[in-house]
């Protein structure tokens, strides 16, 4: 397909060139492996324990991937340029802490309000984080590891042992994750509005495509006169703002909110997009494929639960999911190496 | 489609303006003079050659050329407009495009959106309108003639039609001046022939074209008229049918190869290194030939001739095909560069930074890199012992450091190199390959680079050296080999190879000249 030869006698591609091509084109995508290990995981799990796809079982394997799937469209956002922000769960702590006192100091606040303030919060520690990457440019990876314990020990400061409980906050708060709508929990619906919105924005904006091109080549995206820096601030601002929003939503999901909430969390959210097919080297994946991964990892603690698996090989079957998907991904770039370097071996 | 009729003239023939209009540019890196006198002309409808030896400043014209340089001197008008480039997008919103050798795309995106990337077309809702990029993008190859399916991601793109959509994209910004930098030089039959005749309907549709190859029968092939460059200087411009390849070689090389690379005379011995029929698909092909004890070989040819690739697999580094490697006449197991080491081989690589040195470690512990079993007790380095041995080294070497314990990376160019060469030196080794000894060194270390690489030979080390300066070669070698797209053109002895034979086998196809 790479040779000028082959294509030569071949009649143009016509805008319209049928089934054929619209199949290869939903072969060639990158989310299709995590679908089909999803349908495969709920599939078999169901068939073994069918209590696993009741009404409540859905809505609980749902709530369970909300949050990691808003935190996976933000930190996405980054891997697709070349970066990282290993700082979001303590960036979700943070916020979810915040929430916790806003209502117990302010306990009429409106909702809405507290999400603003919330987003804001997120907003500006993720612009703290873009600031430093962009402006010492230091790898973001050692940037956001730092304000990882910073933000962290805030929170610890803050708190100290103090937690804020369900109780503290009002009911149309909490209400938030117990309500459905057609039978999605109110908090997933907004999780896929921002999943879809961003999507949109990734595919179909400049800006977005700018992101996509800085991960692929930095440099070239330098040398077109992308401004690289600014979308790469922006991004990391973007991902603060999804950390605030799931920070309040958390409040909003568990009961209690204190100095550790949201330890750890970093890494299942990168996990999350390598394993929804973002390439962790930059410029390809989408937000789709990474809120699929956040589902899939969250299902396959749940799904493997159900089925009485030990919790020990619960975390080994993820590492193992996570290098599949790295392998898939040098597998098929090492292929179009050497297709190229035949290809171009034919004339010598 | 209006056509142009272009009266492929000089500029002191007709009235027009030349579409691009570089005088007297001039452009200096610290003491290094890259450019003393950049001078061309381009009419529109025009395909205009650029030729001279590597290091002859045509690179540097094209960078001024495309906003990457600054020129310090120098007038540079683009259709009658004075213009001071300050990035790479005023040059291109000026109307010139450049088409490198190897162009950058991303990879991960898709073609239609290479050729839009930052200007895609907006369809509903301000969104970007992927079915109308792709129609654009579909159309703009239809022009071309070439069928590239828009929609596919440019990973895996062969060159070539990287090099198309480059092109394309220069078309759709509507470009009054294409430079293709060596756009052929990784090109196949077919595919040059492709390029050339899109080149030929750009013309005919009035863009003026720089075109830069190295290759003659090319230049004569397709362009109207070629200007010489020459050490950094304009030399002159002619119109194609009023020269012969022969005077333009001439004006190419014309200089004294002054006393300036001494090779004293060495007694030859046996031979070190053998090779034989070494292939590798895509790279090079039945490579043979011999390296004798105190004799030096030059590699010669051009950038991209596969020279370092050929030392590469010699030294183990890369793997072939076919072939086989004799060293002191035993055979030499493929891809296993400590055998090689072990044999008596050394390599000095041409980026002495990313691959000769580690630039963060001392240069006693550089020197000693290759010899860290001689100098280890029980597994743990032996400090004095190596700071002795690194200090005879760099004693014997004229390495210019305050002290052994600097990082090599605050030395110079030229003592850098010397760490390099002591560091292989320091194994005894029968066999040094080494790839372009005097790149980035100023020209006073120069002569003492030359001076060791000599004094080596004396000694009976067998050298084989790649150079891409003809003086280098001229003056040290005591025999030359010319490679061209991956095979031995000539092999020359000292005596028989003059600027013409050299330049003749490293670009003509037809060689027989010689």
């Amino acid at each position: 397909m790479s040779s000028a030869l082959d294509h030569k006698n071949a009649p143009a591609p016509a805008p319209a060139a049928g089934a054929r091509s619209a199949v290869a084109s939903v072969l060639r995508m990158r989310e299709l492996p995590v679908l089909i290990a999803l349908a495969l995981l709920v599939l078999v799990t169901y068939l073994i324990n069918p209590l696993f796809l009741t009404a409540q079982g859905v809505k609980d394997l749902l709530l369970n991937a909300t949050i990691i799937m808003i935190l996976a469209v933000g930190q996405t956002l980054l891997i697709i340029t070349r970066n990282i922000d290993l700082s979001v769960g303590s960036m979700l702590g943070l916020v979810a802490f915040g929430t916790g006192s806003i209502f117990a100091a302010v306990p009429d606040v409106p909702i809405i309000a507290v999400f603003a303030i919330g987003m804001a919060f997120g907003a500006l520690l993720g612009a703290i984080n873009g600031a430093l990457v962009t402006l010492a440019k230091v790898p973001a990876l050692v940037i956001t590891l730092g304000t990882l314990y910073v933000y962290r020990g805030l929170n610890n400061a803050w708190a100290g042992g103090k937690q804020f409980f369900a109780g503290d906050r009002p009911e149309e708060f909490g209400a938030l994750s117990v309500n459905t709508f057609l039978g999605f929990p109110v908090i997933t619906l907004l999780a896929i509005v921002v999943v879809i919105a961003v999507a949109i924005y990734m595919s179909g904006t400049r800006p977005g495509r700018d992101l996509y091109a800085i991960g692929s080549d930095p440099d070239a995206a330098t040398a077109f006169g992308i401004k690289v820096s600014k979308r790469v601030f922006l991004a990391f601002l973007a991902n603060g703002a999804l950390a605030g929003l799931a920070g309040v939503l958390y409040a909003s999901r568990f009961n209690s909110v204190g100095a550790t909430t949201g330890t750890g969390m970093e890494l299942t959210v990168v996990a999350a997009a390598v394993v929804g097919g973002v390439a962790i080297f930059g410029g390809s994946g989408s937000v789709t494929g990474a809120a699929l991964g956040a589902v899939l990892l969250t299902t396959i603690t749940s799904s493997l639960t159900a089925l009485r698996v030990d919790k020990f090989w619960q975390q080994a079957i993820v590492g193992v999911l996570i290098l599949t998907a790295i392998i898939i991904d040098r597998v098929a770039s090492l292929r179009t190496a050497k297709k190229l370097r035949i290809s171009e071996a034919r004339n010598v | 489609m209006q056509q142009t009729h272009s009266s492929r003239s000089g500029p002191s023939e007709g009235e027009q303006v030349p579409v691009l209009s570089l005088s007297h540019a001039a452009k200096t890196f610290g003491p290094v003079v890259a450019l003393a006198d950049g001078t061309i002309h381009i009419e529109a409808g025009e395909i205009h050659a650029l030729v001279g030896e590597n290091g002859a400043g045509k690179s540097t014209l094209v960078k001024i050329l495309a906003g990457l340089h600054h020129p310090d001197s120098g007038d540079f008008q683009v259709a009658g407009h004075t213009v001071q480039f300050r990035n790479v997008a005023e040059s291109k919103d000026a109307g010139i495009s450049v088409i490198y050798q190897e162009p950058t795309l991303f990879p991960d995106l898709s073609v239609a959106e290479n050729i839009f990337i930052g200007r895609q077309p907006k369809g509903r809702f301000g969104l970007i309108s992927k079915a109308t990029m792709v129609r654009e993008a579909h159309k703009l190859f239809e022009r071309l003639g070439v069928p590239i399916d828009p929609t596919r991601i440019a990973e895996g793109l062969s060159i070539a039609d990287q090099q198309i959509i480059e092109i394309a994209k220069a078309i759709s910004l509507d470009a009054k001046v294409l430079v293709m930098d060596e756009p052929t030089a990784a090109l196949s039959g077919v595919e040059v022939d492709r390029l050339f005749s899109v080149a030929r309907s750009l013309r005919d549709r009035g863009t003026g074209i720089l075109f830069i190859s190295h290759r003659f029968d090319e230049v004569f092939d397709l362009c109207d008229r070629i200007t010489v460059m020459r050490d950094g200087r304009y030399i002159s411009t002619h119109r194609t049918a009023d020269v012969t390849v022969d005077q333009i070689v001439r004006e190419m090389v014309g200089r004294d190869i002054g006393a300036l690379f001494p090779k004293t005379p060495a007694e030859i011995g046996g031979v070190v290194l053998k090779v034989d029929g070494l292939s590798r698909a895509g790279v090079f092909r039945d490579i043979s030939f011999e390296v004798r004890a105190g004799e030096i070989v030059a590699l010669a040819g051009l950038v991209g001739a596969g020279r370092t690739e050929v030392a590469r697999a010699v030294f183990g580094i890369d793997p072939y095909d076919a072939g086989a490697i004799t060293f002191d006449g035993r055979t030499l197991k493929p891809r296993n560069p400590q055998v090689a080491i072990t044999a008596g081989m050394g390599f000095v690589p041409e980026d002495r930074r990313k691959q000769g040195l580690v630039m963060d470690l001392s240069v006693a512990r550089n020197v000693t890199l290759t010899l860290r079993n001689k100098y280890t007790t029980a597994g743990l380095i032996n400090g004095a012992a190596e700071r002795r041995a690194a200090q005879e080294w760099s004693k014997r070497l004229q390495v210019k450091t305050g002290s052994q314990e600097y990082a090599v990376s605050t030395l110079s160019g030229g003592n850098q190199q010397k760490v390099v060469l002591a560091k292989w030196l320091a194994t005894d080794p029968r066999l040094l390959i080494i790839d372009e000894p005097t790149r980035g060194i100023d020209v006073g270390t120069k002569s003492e680079v030359h001076r060791l690489i000599s004094d080596l030979a004396g000694r009976g080390i067998a050298i084989l050296m790649i150079s891409s300066e003809l003086p280098e070669v001229l003056g040290m070698a005591d025999r030359v080999l010319v490679m061209r797209e991956g095979r031995i053109t000539a092999e020359l002895d000292r005596a028989d190879a003059n600027p013409e034979s050299v330049m003749h086998a490293a670009t003509s196809s037809a060689g027989g000249t010689l």
